[in-house]
């Protein structure tokens, strides 16, 4: 998975990571390099006093560094660029393909998950191939490069390397091996610990009502020491990294000064070769140290690109149609003729046979218990979802062959979870129609019983919003979604409860208000309240994604057991009459 | 700006490793005060001060045997390069004869370097004491590791014990708080505080700790061992120092701006992402969708360039280190090849000298990389500090107080306020009679709840008295007086755990079986039973298993559980379905009978037998009476009823 994603994205910046392997390697080999002149120093200056050859190799040597830093930054610069670049085209990707999708793959994935996997796991690989352009690439150079030069400075000495990167290579990889899983059992013993201070924090009246703070203090007491715990042992593998690694280099270095001393005495090997020798070992062992800390990111990574693969590798169950129908003939006429609706796998569909027509002039209000598909039906109109069986007609045309553009054109809608965006009142109002005028705003938000309280506010239209609308209550908000979706004069109104978080008064005038401004249009309401019910022209009862009534109050009141039921359980005898 | 933060610091928050070690990238946020509270969060391991000395000492030890090794091994090269010397000359001469022939040939600077060795002419390398030399090394080599794992293992369990009980402490602030304190700060802040940043701080003192000591040790005994062996030379290489800081320092402050201006960018993004993905559908039904993808683009593009800034620049910290080391190391490796050349040096010094230049950069870097990361630690602590220096609610002495039997609760002349310039309820009286049920209705911020919230002295009164069966309230303890009351919120809050235990959470020492009449009662057992698990279903985070309406059941059956004299009921809202809401209606009223109980009421048709009725507005009490006599005096209770002629009243949820 992680290799596919890097080969797709990593496609573009090919070119430049082959600058970044060429410069580290001109790079790596010029800081090889260093140890071997200063063992020219020693043996041909040293040893024979002749100081103009120490002055000379010096400089030398102070090119070679130049050169090295030079190298080192030029492929940070193009290891950056690629790094960042991959990362932005990759984010681009994965929050493009979310944008095709319907909100059926919204829902699947949900969106807190759809925002990590853009955000979080893009950003682990971009880390990842960032890592690799900087050590990951100068890691096998150094290692190999380390070879070749030791290699040249003694080849019989070479058997210690044999030995030694091993012993520091599965050494490493032991600990390791036991670390990863450790910090994985840690996140999840802090996930613990966070979740039963959230806990304790949101329920605090509960808490202290119920008596109940020993309870929770041994409930957090055991979070708290099942964390310690996990720490702790992984703690101690971290703790005995540092000294291993330390120890394996100082017994190497050992060993290259008894072996190669005796070397040196029989004439096989130069004074100076002994020091380039330690050099490049302790290169070598620093090089697999550093390769193995980097192969530890890979699986977070591998994780990562799996997730996001499953992202990339969804089609979008809306397709655009092939050949859209570009006009419809009625305006506003929406009919359902035999819809089902099943997620995949699923054992029960959530609307079965779904048959009935909304027309321009009246109020279509939709009623059931939770779960009974009514926000389903209502969002097959705009094909948030598409219908799995039969079809659903706007204007005459099956949604699924209608032009996106116009379809949408169509339809104010109004979710039943309010969310307005970050920006101000006007921006959110426009949403639906940019260039509304401040007129036909405030026009809205007075049908949308909502022109007191933003006239009250001091910027009035201009007033920002935080995300989500949080700034304001659960009543202004929908009040305002109410609004925005007044704005874009729509054919068809789509209000899923949208009338909730309203107290009764306002509700009913809001309803009122609304009448005369969607005389012409297709209303279709869900609702809880039979209030809000009351005077439509039609009522649809959903149960279980089938209709089990369709008609007016009066009638259903006399008809329809499961109507009678939901009435009863809101309104007292009298109020029913 | 301040969702921007927020996303800011949950990617911040995430993961191990991976950025910290490298990026640097906990910038954004300072300690105000640095330096105390750094020494407050380090006196936190005062209860470990014995194992702080030891691991002192262990890392001293440690690393001052590590540091003598490059000039032990400098020796052993001393014997063998002056084996190799001596080997090459006649057995025949003495060491003074040997100067004489060079001087002879004019060969200067051989004699002046022969006579600074101990060189025996004719004889080799003597193996015998190289390889006790080298013994000792190892010795010394496998101490060090020893020592080193040892202070690695003692810090390790320091630091995480400290941390469990910062925690714990945390924890146990959270009940001593009063409630106040929670209203005061948004929720999202604290958690953040209580979560987030202790995490940072145990993270920032599990990464530092043990680097920091170790490499400022190292450095203090590497200068030390090259002031031994070449005072010049080490004062060359001393000079690197404050180039070293001062040049890695002008990269960290560009970078760390870069890192900024990363995050900043990182938080915009993320922020975009965010509204796109929820307002998913919005922005397509309202055709938004190219605005959105644009803005995205445009928002990529200026995290592209800010995060290519911030690894470039902070990339260019490694290689102008290793730079500015070659350099040290280049002159080094001169001048010291010069003086052993004119016999001011051996070779072998040089070689441990080297060995020394290239052992100090690098633990210098660390401990300025790791001011980084420490600073955001301090940070971070200084908030927990904040909240555990919070104003605690008073301690209660007194825990004398009668049984509650009755249920008998008075009001007189209550004042109470939440903020000083604003009275929030004024002289309020009321009598609830034991059995009674008393319905509170009226406008959001009238003072309904905290008319309740009074009663469980979550908050204390500015003026007047309430009385439980003649007791004042105020002289019982607190949690003798809860343990009166059950408690039904709208906010249907249930824990981490099986319904069963969330059930017990209202009397821990009750039985199965009245858990199970609990459940029965409140008609929560009807769908446990189509729960796969039954009772023993865990109810997760989101509570996503079961329905908002079903788990306000659980909530009534734990209050159920109680059993208590006094209940405190408020209404669930319209977001519970007609029909589940219809059980917790019945639920409500099976808890109710025979108790006195205060119920928050939305719905008027669900009140209209209470036993009485207050019409709260702006903090006081407007009318009172039974649902009939209201009715007939035909005020403000009239009023509402009229307006919500359909029979449902629902008010907007406090913001």
């Amino acid at each position: 998975m992680l290799v596919k994603v890097l080969k797709e994205y990593l496609a573009r910046y090919r070119v430049w990571l082959w600058y970044v392997v060429a410069l580290q390697l001109v790079g790596t080999m010029a800081s090889l390099y260093l140890p071997s002149l200063n063992a020219d120093i020693i043996d041909s200056g040293v040893a024979r006093g002749d100081t103009g050859y120490i002055v000379r190799t010096g400089g030398w040597m102070l090119l070679v560094s130049l050169i090295q830093i030079l190298c080192s930054v030029v492929a940070v610069y193009f290891g950056a660029r690629t790094a960042m670049g991959f990362g932005r085209d990759l984010r681009a990707g994965v929050f493009h393909r979310v944008g095709s999708f319907s909100s059926r793959e919204v829902s699947k994935f949900g969106a807190p998950s759809l925002i990590t996997r853009v955000t979080n796991d893009v950003q682990q690989i971009q880390m990842l191939v960032m890592m690799t352009t900087t050590m990951m690439v100068a890691a096998p150079i150094m290692m190999v490069g380390g070879v070749i030069m030791a290699l040249q400075e003694d080849v019989a000495l070479s058997w210690l390397l044999v030995v030694s990167v091993p012993i520091l290579f599965i050494g490493l990889g032991f600990i390791i091996r036991r670390m990863v899983p450790g910090f994985q059992v840690m996140q999840t013993r802090i996930d613990d610990v966070n979740r039963v201070l959230r806990e304790q924090i949101t329920g605090i009246r509960v808490v202290r009502a119920f008596v109940r703070e020993p309870f929770e203090t041994e409930r957090f007491g055991k979070a708290n020491a099942e964390l310690t715990a996990v720490s702790t042992r992984t703690g101690r593998y971290l703790a005995a990294m540092f000294p291993f690694i330390m120890l394996v280099l100082n017994l190497s270095v050992i060993g290259v000064m008894w072996f190669g001393g005796h070397r040196v005495d029989e004439g096989l090997m130069e004074v100076g070769s002994l020091t380039a020798f330690i050099a490049y070992v302790m290169q070598i062992l620093m090089a697999v140290m550093m390769a193995t800390f980097m192969l530890m990111m890979i699986p977070r990574a591998v994780v990562s690109a799996e997730r996001i693969r499953e992202v990339l590798d969804t089609d979008s169950s809306v397709a655009p149609p092939v050949d859209p129908v570009t006009s419809a003939n009625a305006r506003g006429e929406i009919d359902f003729d035999g819809v089902s609706f099943a997620y995949p796998g699923a054992d029960d569909p959530v609307l079965c046979d779904v048959t009935f027509s909304a027309r321009p002039g009246q109020t279509t209000a939709i009623i059931g218990s939770t779960g009974s598909g009514k926000t389903t039906l209502l969002n097959l109109i705009p094909r948030l979802f598409d219908a799995t069986g039969g079809a659903v007609r706007v204007g005459g045309a099956d949604v699924r062959r209608l032009d996106q553009d116009l379809l949408w054109s169509k339809i104010g809608i109004v979710p039943q979870k309010t969310y307005l965006f970050t920006g101000t009142i006007a921006t959110n109002l426009r949403y639906g129609k940019p260039d509304a005028t401040d007129e036909e705003l405030w026009a809205a938000l007075t049908i949308a019983q909502a022109r007191d309280f933003v006239s009250a506010l001091a910027e009035g239209l201009d007033a920002p919003i935080a995300q989500g609308g949080t700034n304001l209550s659960g009543g202004q908000r929908q009040r305002i979604a109410i609004a925005r979706a007044l704005v874009r004069k729509p054919e068809i109104y789509l209000f899923d409860d949208s009338f909730s978080a309203l107290d009764v008064a306002t509700d009913a005038r809001l309803r009122a208000a609304l009448r005369p401004t969607t005389r012409d249009a297709t209303v279709i309401i869900v609702a809880q309240r039979v209030s809000t019910v009351l005077d439509a022209d039609q009522v649809v009862v959903l149960e279980d994604g089938r209709i089990v009534g369709l008609g007016g109050h009066a009638e259903l009141l006399e008809t329809c057991p499961t109507y009678q039921e939901i009435v009863a359980s809101q309104l007292s005898a009298e109020e029913v009459a | 700006m301040t969702s921007t933060m927020k996303v800011t610091e949950r990617v911040q928050g995430q993961g191990f490793g991976g950025g910290r070690m490298f990026g640097g990238g906990m910038v954004g946020q300072k300690s105000m005060t640095f330096g105390p509270s750094a020494k407050r969060l380090f006196a936190r391991l005062a209860p470990e001060r014995t194992k702080v000395w030891a691991v002192l000492a262990l890392a001293v030890a440690s690393v001052g045997l590590m540091s003598v090794v490059p000039k032990i091994l400098g020796e052993a090269t001393n014997l063998i390069f002056e084996g190799l010397f001596g080997k090459n000359l006649s057995p025949d001469v003495t060491k003074a004869q040997v100067i004489e022939q060079f001087r002879a040939s004019g060969n200067d600077r051989l004699a002046d370097m022969l006579t600074a060795m101990n060189v025996v002419p004719g004889q080799g390398v003597d193996f015998g004491a190289v390889g006790v030399i080298l013994l000792w090394l190892v010795g010394l080599a496998l101490a060090s590791a020893g020592l080193g794992l040892l202070q690695g293992l003692l810090l390790n369990g320091v630091v995480q014990r400290t941390m469990q009980r910062m925690r714990g402490e945390v924890e146990d602030k959270i009940h001593r708080l009063p409630l106040s304190y929670f209203d005061r700060q948004p929720r999202g802040e604290l958690l953040s505080r209580v979560t987030n940043d202790i995490d940072n701080v145990s993270q920032v003192l599990q990464q530092t700790m043990s680097q920091l000591l170790s490499s400022l040790l190292t450095v203090i005994f590497t200068v030390g061992m090259m002031f031994w062996i070449s005072p010049t030379l080490a004062l060359i290489a001393i000079v690197s120092i404050p180039l070293t800081v001062m040049v890695t320092g002008a990269i960290m402050k560009r970078s760390q701006k870069q890192f900024i201006a990363q995050w900043r960018a990182t938080g915009a993004l993320n922020a975009h992402v965010e509204e796109s993905f929820t307002g998913h559908a919005l922005t397509k039904v309202f055709g938004r969708q190219k605005e959105v993808e644009e803005a995205f683009e445009k928002q990529n593009e200026t995290l592209f360039k800010a995060g290519f800034g911030a690894q470039f620049a902070s990339g260019l910290i490694m290689p102008t280190m290793m730079f500015l080391g070659n350099i040290t190391y280049v002159v080094i490796a001169v001048l010291g090849g010069l003086r052993v050349a004119s016999g001011t040096m051996t070779l072998g010094d040089v070689q441990a000298f080297i060995q020394y230049s290239r052992q100090f950069t690098q633990p210098l870097t660390q401990v300025a990389s790791m001011m980084n990361l420490l600073q955001s630690g301090v940070a971070s602590a200084e908030r927990v500090f904040e909240l555990l220096d919070a104003p605690e609610e008073p301690v209660e002495l007194s825990s004398a107080a009668a049984e509650v039997t009755r249920g008998r609760v008075e009001f007189s002349d209550v004042s109470f306020r939440y903020e000083e310039d604003t009275p929030l309820i004024t002289d309020l009286s009321l009598v609830a009679e034991p059995g009674q049920t008393v319905a509170i209705v009226g406008p959001t911020g009238a003072g309904k709840t905290t008319l309740v919230n009074l009663v469980m002295r979550f908050y204390d009164l500015d003026g007047g008295t309430i009385t439980l069966d003649g007791v004042d309230v105020a002289s019982m303890p607190r949690q003798v007086l809860r343990d009166q009351i059950g408690m039904v919120l709208q906010d249907t809050w249930l824990f981490h755990g099986t319904i069963r235990d969330n059930i017990a959470y209202g009397r821990p020492t009750a039985s199965e079986d009245e858990i199970l009449e609990a459940a029965k009662a409140t008609f929560v057992d009807r769908f446990v039973h189509s729960l796969p698990d039954g009772y023993d279903t865990v109810i997760d985070e989101e509570g996503s298993n079961i329905s908002a309406g079903e788990k306000q059941l659980i909530t009534i059956a734990r209050a159920f559980l109680s059993d208590p004299a006094l209940l405190i009921l408020d209404e669930a809202t319209s977001s519970v379905d007609t029909r589940t809401e219809l059980l917790v209606q019945h639920a409500m009223a099976a808890l109710r009978s025979d108790r006195t109980s205060f119920v928050i009421a939305h719905r008027l048709s669900t009140i209209r037998d209470a036993d009485l009725i207050l019409v709260m507005d702006s903090g006081r009490i407007v009318e009172q009476g039974t649902h009939t006599s209201l009715l007939a005096t035909g005020g403000a209770y009239a009023a509402l009823y009229q307006a919500q002629f359909a029979g449902a009243i629902v008010e907007e949820p406090v913001a």
